[in-house]
This record gives C-alpha cells, sequence and structure tokens, in this order.
C-alpha cells in the first residue's frame, strides 16, 4: 500500500493568459481510489492531461510509476488506461470493433483481458453489434472503460466519466470502480458531483486551480467543526432571502429542497429561529441538525 | 505488426462505411474523367477553313478535294489575295486558313519538295491544334498514297503556324491533369480530413495515450489511400486509354511507378495539411484552396503555363502537379523513358522527402 502511484509536485499549468493549475501537488498510494471533486474548470482536465502524458506543465513535475511524465511519456503511455472528458471512441464502429481495436493497439487481444472487463462488457454485450455513437450515455461510458481497461493496466485515469450520465448507471458505473480497485488497479478519477466524493478512498478538493484538501471524506467532514441545520419551508425563495437578512446566520446554501445553514457564534435555538420566520409569514418550517456532506465543506473551504 | 494491420483494418471501415467518402472516392474520378473527356472532346466536325491556292494546279485541287471530302472540313471562302488572310481571320467565321506556295505541282515535280502553310486562330488554343493537326494528316496521308508511288521521293512541307496563341505546348490534355487533380484530391484532402477527424472526435487523445507512436499511426490512416488512390489511377488510365483513345506510347509500369510517386507525394501533403489544421473543416478549406485550385489553374491543366504573367509562372513551377502533368504525358503520349522524366522525378521525390519530414517533425506527440 505504500508504494506511490501518481505524484505531483507543485504542478502549474498555463494557458496563453489563463492559469488553469496554480501549483498542485499530490500523492496517491497505489491501490487507491481517489477523487478529485470540483466544479467545472477548476481544472481537473488539465491535471489529468498532464498525469497522462497529453500535455506538458508549465512548472512542477509528475510521476506515474516513478516515471516522468515528461521524459518517460513513452513507459507512461504501456501502462494506462485512459477515458477523456469526452466520448472518444470511434461512433462509426460497433461495439465489438471498438473494443477489438483497442485490445490491437494495445498489443493484447479481448480473450486475453476478458476477465477484467466481463463484469462490465456482459452489460453492453447484447448491443455488440450497434455502432458506438448510437449507444446511450450510460453503455457509451461503459464501453470505453472497457476498452481503457482492456489492456489490464495499472493506473485508470478517468476524466468525468459519470457526467451528464443518468443517476442508475452511475451508480452502477462506481460499483464497477470499487470492483476494480479490489483487483488492485488505482483509479484517479474526476467528478463534479460531490456525492460521488464518498465513494473514493480519498478525495482532493479543488477550486480555481488549486487543491483546497486533500483527505478521506470521512475526516472532511468530520472536520467540518461546525453545526450545520437544514431548514425548508413553503417559499423556499424567500426563506433564502430572509435568512441572508439576519445577523446571527453566517452562510445560506440552498442543498435539494432543505437550505442549509449555519451560524456565526455556532449556536442556535431552532425554536426560536422557527417563531422569527413565522414572523416572516413563513409557513410549514421544518428545521433539523444534519451531518455536514463533501459539499458543505467544500462550501465551506471556498469561503475560506 | 498486429497493432498496425488493426489500425489500418480500423481506417477501411471508416472509409467503407462513410458514403460520402465512398461517392468521393469511387464516383468522382469517373465522373470527372467523363465530364472533361466530352466536354473537352477532341472530336472535330465542319470546321470553317478558308483556302489561299497560290497556284491553282491540279496537286493543290487534289489536295484541296482530300481536305473537304473529310468530312472534317468545310470551306467559307477561298481567298486570293494577302491582305485578305487576316480579314478572313477577324471576321471570327473560320478557324484555318490553308495557303499553298505559287507553282506548288511545278516544284513538286522539280525540285521534289513543296510547301504548304497552315494557319490556325489558336484564340481557342485546343480547337487551333485539333484542327492543325487534322489537316497536316491528311496531307500526310495524300502524301504517301498519291506522290510515293513513283521512283522520286517528294515531299511536301507542312509548315503549321498557330495565329494569336503562338506557343501552344501548354495546352491541356484532360487525362493528365484530371489525374493529378484527382489523385490530389482523394490522397492529400481525404488523409488530411481523416487525420483531423481523429483530433476533432477526441479519438486522437486516446490513440497518443496507447503505445502506438506517431508514424504507425499516420501510416495507418494513409495506407487505406495509397490503395484506394492507386485503385483509382488505374480506372483513370483505362477509361482513357479505352473510352477517349488516349494513346499508351511508353511503358505501363514505368507510368504507374511515377503515379505511385506522386500519390505518396499527395499524401505527405496531405499529413502536413493535418498538422497545421485543427479541424475537419479547416483541413478541407487548405486543401480545397491550397491544393485544388492551384492545381487546377497553374499546373498547365486548364490554362498554358507559358501564357500565364512571371509570378503566375513562378508559382506554377512549385506545383508538383505540373511535373506529373508533364511525366504523363511524355510517358502516354510520347513513349519516353525515366532518361526524359528524371528532372521531374527528381523533383517530386525531393518535395515528397521534404513535406514527409516537415510533417514528422510538426506531428505532436502530444495534445499541444
Amino acid at each position: 500500500m505504500n508504494e506511490i502511484a501518481v505524484e505531483a509536485k507543485g504542478l502549474k499549468k498555463t494557458y496563453e493568459k489563463v492559469d488553469a493549475v496554480k501549483g498542485v501537488s499530490f500523492a496517491i498510494p497505489k491501490g487507491e481510489l481517489f477523487g478529485l471533486i470540483g466544479p467545472d474548470g477548476a481544472g481537473k482536465t488539465s491535471i489529468f492531461r498532464i498525469l497522462t502524458t497529453l500535455i506538458l506543465p508549465t512548472e512542477g513535475k509528475a510521476e506515474i510509476f516513478g516515471n516522468d511524465v515528461v521524459k518517460d511519456y513513452k513507459k507512461i503511455r504501456n501502462n494506462i488506461g485512459y477515458m477523456p472528458q469526452r466520448f472518444s471512441l470511434y461512433q462509426d464502429l460497433s461495439v465489438e470493433e471498438n473494443l477489438n481495436f483497442f485490445a490491437r493497439v494495445f498489443g493484447t487481444s479481448v480473450q486475453e483481458n476478458y476477465d477484467l472487463i466481463k463484469d462490465i462488457y456482459i452489460q453492453i454485450e447484447p448491443f455488440k453489434n450497434r455502432l458506438a455513437g448510437k449507444l446511450s450515455g450510460g453503455m457509451k461510458q461503459k464501453l470505453a472503460l472497457s476498452c481503457a481497461l482492456i489492456h489490464s493496466p495499472d493506473i485508470l485515469i478517468l476524466d468525468e466519466p459519470t457526467t451528464g450520465v443518468d443517476a442508475v448507471s452511475r451508480k452502477e458505473f462506481w460499483e464497477m470502480l470499487i470492483r476494480l480497485k479490489q483487483k488492485g488497479i488505482t483509479i484517479v478519477v474526476s467528478t463534479p458531483y460531490m456525492d460521488e466524493a464518498n465513494l473514493c478512498d480519498r478525495v482532493a478538493l479543488i477550486q480555481d486551480g488549486r487543491i483546497m484538501k486533500i483527505d478521506k471524506p470521512q475526516n472532511i467532514t468530520n472536520e467540518f467543526g461546525r453545526k450545520l441545520w437544514a431548514i425548508k419551508s413553503e417559499n423556499i425563495y424567500k426563506l433564502i432571502q430572509d435568512l441572508r437578512q439576519f445577523e446571527f446566520i453566517d452562510t445560506v446554501y440552498p442543498f435539494g429542497e432543505f437550505i442549509h445553514i449555519t451560524s456565526k457564534d455556532n449556536s442556535m435555538d431552532i425554536n426560536s429561529l422557527i417563531l422569527l420566520l413565522k414572523n416572516n409569514n413563513h409557513s410549514k418550517i421544518e428545521m433539523l441538525e444534519v451531518q455536514p456532506n463533501i459539499e458543505d465543506c467544500f462550501m465551506e473551504l471556498m469561503n475560506n | 505488426m498486429s497493432r498496425f494491420i488493426g489500425f489500418v483494418k480500423k481506417e477501411f471501415s471508416h472509409i467503407f462505411r462513410d458514403y460520402r467518402t465512398m461517392l468521393i472516392l469511387f464516383g468522382m474520378p469517373v465522373a470527372q474523367i467523363l465530364i472533361f473527356g466530352y466536354v473537352v472532346s477532341n472530336e472535330i466536325k465542319d470546321i470553317k477553313i478558308a483556302i489561299y491556292d497560290k497556284s491553282k494546279d491540279n496537286v493543290t485541287q487534289e489536295i484541296t478535294n482530300k481536305i473537304l471530302s473529310s468530312g472534317y472540313f468545310i470551306i467559307d471562302k477561298n481567298i486570293d489575295n494577302d491582305n485578305q488572310v487576316e480579314d478572313a481571320f477577324k471576321k471570327g467565321n473560320i478557324r484555318e486558313v490553308i495557303i499553298f506556295e505559287p507553282h506548288f505541282a511545278e516544284k513538286l515535280e522539280r525540285e521534289g519538295k513543296a510547301s504548304i502553310q497552315i494557319l490556325a486562330d489558336a484564340s481557342d488554343a485546343n480547337t487551333a491544334n485539333i484542327v492543325s493537326n487534322y489537316t497536316s494528316a491528311i496531307i500526310r496521308t495524300y502524301m504517301k498514297n498519291e506522290l510515293m508511288k513513283g521512283e522520286l521521293p517528294f515531299v511536301i512541307d507542312t509548315k503549321v503556324q498557330i495565329l494569336y496563341n503562338k506557343e501552344l505546348k501548354g495546352v491541356y490534355m484532360f487525362v493528365p491533369g484530371t489525374m493529378a487533380l484527382i489523385l490530389m484530391l482523394v490522397s492529400a484532402m481525404m488523409t488530411s480530413i481523416s487525420i483531423t477527424r481523429e483530433k476533432e472526435m477526441g479519438t486522437m487523445e486516446v490513440l497518443l495515450v496507447s503505445p502506438l507512436r506517431p508514424m504507425p499511426i499516420i501510416l495507418g490512416k494513409v495506407i487505406p489511400y495509397v490503395g484506394l488512390a492507386f485503385m483509382n489511377a488505374l480506372v483513370i488510365i483505362a477509361l482513357s486509354y479505352f473510352v477517349f483513345d488516349m494513346p499508351m506510347q511508353g511503358n505501363l509500369t514505368f507510368l504507374l511507378l511515377e503515379t505511385l510517386l506522386f500519390i505518396l507525394m499527395a499524401l505527405s501533403l496531405g499529413i502536413l495539411i493535418s498538422t497545421v489544421s485543427k479541424s475537419q473543416m479547416m483541413a478541407m478549406f487548405i486543401s480545397m484552396f491550397a491544393l485544388m485550385l492551384p492545381t487546377m489553374l497553374l499546373s498547365g491543366f486548364i490554362f498554358p503555363i507559358e501564357n500565364m504573367p512571371k509570378i503566375l509562372q513562378w508559382l506554377s513551377s512549385i506545383m508538383p502537379a505540373r511535373y506529373f502533368i508533364v511525366i504523363v504525358k511524355n510517358i502516354m503520349i510520347k513513349g519516353s523513358g525515366i532518361l526524359v522524366v528524371w528532372k521531374e522525378t527528381l523533383y517530386l521525390t525531393g518535395i515528397t522527402i521534404l513535406f514527409l519530414v516537415i510533417s514528422i517533425k510538426k506531428f505532436k506527440v502530444r495534445l499541444e
């Protein structure tokens, strides 16, 4: 477990005028499922492209299994499974042809590594003669994952594999990743969905080209360190407006059908707040204390 | 090697599954050669000519009859003094004036030699060329059949003079031109588009992060097109030979080798285009404007190079298609071998290597 699979030191990437990555360092031990969590434009894709040797870092260095991404890019390319953010298979080839093609490109055959992809491929096998371009979003991702896995790489780098995929397929996809992890494959995955963070061994929360925090999801939520309440009423919009007016309330973020709030002195009497809101013409008010999740932590970190 | 074969196989699948690609690859060459072939037909019929017979003897009379009875020419006018020649042309009815020198029969008998001058209006260069060739041929046949019977060899000297476009050398023969055009299109445009398509679809990203090196990727993309372009060349040569009676004087194998060289040149140009363009659209525009138009306009395919302004002549001299056209013409029409066209062949080889070197240097092993 102590062997390092990926190590990045002070990575920076500057495109003409934009600083996409502003000094990022992390280390991922072998066999870990590591998540890069952050909104669009946070620099996730740039980091992944540096790791996959597709672009050069402006500054800093990165190694994959001890191979430098700049100097030893050929070695890295032999042993890496990469799934770009955009569906990047041949749309005019069938499912089976795509898989066979990538198997051959990596100098292997589908039979040879069938065990590895079996769980995944079996789900798309009924459509093996369908053109890849005609698959649904979820099936496309499963095919892409199969293709990235076909040569049995030691590390998988998946750039937002679940973006634009329905909830059921997302869940299935993560189950597959966890099974792959159990087979000893190091997996680095990025996602804009905070709820997926809990499925990773460790996550890096990234915002605006900087990593705000790297830790186990559990530790991150434990470190929230404040009480968090969820509240809702009939008029959510007005509720947000009103809550933001109150002096003693610190943060107000809408969160699904609830609003998550914290108070400045970390204590709040639920009943008096409800009373206060009732005086402001709110009805059907529900309020309870909740455990912070990754998204709450992300927001919290972003503000600091 | 298995990797490479897999790649080539995949490339063929792309080509055979896209009906537009198929249409360009197989429909266009045939359509183009037929269109050019029929539009630029060298059949002539009822061409109006004028005759200026300064001799008016039985031999000139006989030759005139032969020419007029051939079915190609009809007489528009008999001319009886020098001034009328220019006027006759300027009216624009006639395409050719045939002038017999004075005392034609007498000279032929005494000196064994007499002259006929053929003036052709080359404002339409192609017709002028054909018309004058037909006339000369009729006179030659007459000479062979009628005059050679005697013991003394008689010679009728036909002097062809081309008016208004004196250097008729560049007049196009459509087959070499079409061949250059189509091979350029298939090879350069199709490869550049197919390589940029991988970039556009994001598949290049996946290919790069694989053990495949740039060379096999490029070769794998290019090889199917070598085969297809070569097949196209065969179709064009066959069509031109069987349908349009293009002569095939030279060695076919040699012609095919030169064709292969030209295909390689066009492919390396296609690769070069793909390394500088980011999208299929861009690759297509570069191919269109940087390749197709110059190939058509500057290679001597349509417009004679000799009549171009100096700067265009200079530009034309770097057009690979120009040299290919010269090579094809020489082999097919004159039956020349490598000794005649070695300079052109050398140029094509050189520029192919140049394109290849630049594109290998420019090919990015990364995305940027």
